[in-house]
């Protein structure tokens, strides 16, 4: 029974990743257990009760940031896993990945500014009700890092007004830095279990490096999966 | 068979690279409003018939070629 103390959250490895290793040390840290898997798996670790897609360049964001890896064998076992009502988050490359199949709505384009950036930005958490942002407060402040040169979300008018109206924009930036519609930081699916986001929560679990609010959003996750495993769909 | 397929941002959609490339074409003194920058995807088919090749070609652009989001798309058949 010790893996119901420790959850199985999955990180899957894409050609091109480069946090998947961050969010492995970090989701350790935070009192999980999380095997990697190369994207040519067909199938998730036995027992998993979540699954991260980390941030990097899957396929060298060839054609578009996404466009291949939502087509490696592992996305079907995500998108299985997804439509089972399991719990995924998308980091940065993993957002982009899971807007690319249609797990997550909107798509991500290039910066407005054209610049690659890389630096500590300013959130707001806008749903607390949610595997992901459950340790938070309602309206809290983050301070999380991004890096990324294509994490301008974009939904039109009419799917942005039916994401607020279901309240599925769960994060925003409290200054907006790449030119996101409605200020997206991080969206999730309509019943809340698919959740992605530009900003690197696994970059910010330790004092060391600035920031331990990506803790909150992590260890958020890893108490869903603790009680997702516990109960298994 | 080949066949070009033109991609393209959908109007309405802001074009960070078409904007800096007007603003430079502007520096360069050329009289220009508006640039927008696609992709070009150049295809040679196994078919030559040019029917399912269009239809070919349409299923590529909806499934990977572009994203019907933020894209839209234009397939020339060469002729011949």
């Amino acid at each position: 029974m010790s893996n119901l103390a420790r959850p199985t959250i999955a990180v899957v490895v894409f050609p091109g990743s480069n946090d998947d290793r961050d969010a492995q040390l970090a989701l350790e840290f935070l009192g999980a257990d999380a095997p990697r898997v190369w994207h040519t798996e067909e199938s998730l670790p036995r027992g998993s009760a979540a699954v991260v897609l980390p941030g990097g360049f899957s396929y060298g964001d060839y054609l578009r940031c996404g466009a291949i890896a939502r087509f490696s064998p592992v996305l079907d076992a995500v998108a299985r896993f997804a439509s089972d009502g399991g719990l995924v988050l998308g980091i940065c490359n993993g957002f982009q990945i899971l807007t690319a199949a249609g797990l997550l709505p909107g798509a991500l384009r290039p910066n407005n500014s054209l610049s690659f950036i890389c630096r500590d930005v300013p959130l707001v958490v806008e749903r607390t009700d949610t595997p992901f942002t459950a340790r938070c407060a309602p309206g809290q402040p983050l301070s999380i890092p991004i890096k990324h040169g294509e994490g301008c979300w974009f939904a039109d008018a009419e799917l942005l007004a039916e994401l607020e109206v279901n309240g599925q924009i769960a994060l925003r930036y409290a200054l907006n830095p790449n030119g996101s519609v409605g200020d997206v930081a991080g969206v999730l699916n309509a019943d809340a279990n698919v959740f992605g986001l530009m900003p690197h929560p696994e970059h910010a679990v330790d004092s060391l490096l600035g920031s331990t609010d990506g803790a909150l959003l992590l260890g958020s996750l890893v108490d869903a999966a603790r009680l997702s495993a516990e109960v298994p769909v | 068979m080949k066949a070009t397929v033109l991609v393209r941002p959908k109007q309405g959609i802001l074009d960070p690279q078409g904007q800096a490339v007007s603003s430079s074409l502007r520096h360069l003194g050329f009289a220009v409003d508006d640039a927008r920058v696609g992709r070009l995807v150049d295809v040679d088919l196994r078919t030559d018939d040019r029917e399912e090749a269009l239809a070919q070609l349409r299923q590529m652009c909806e499934q990977l070629l572009t994203n019907p989001l933020i894209e839209g798309y234009e397939i020339e058949l060469d002729r011949e």
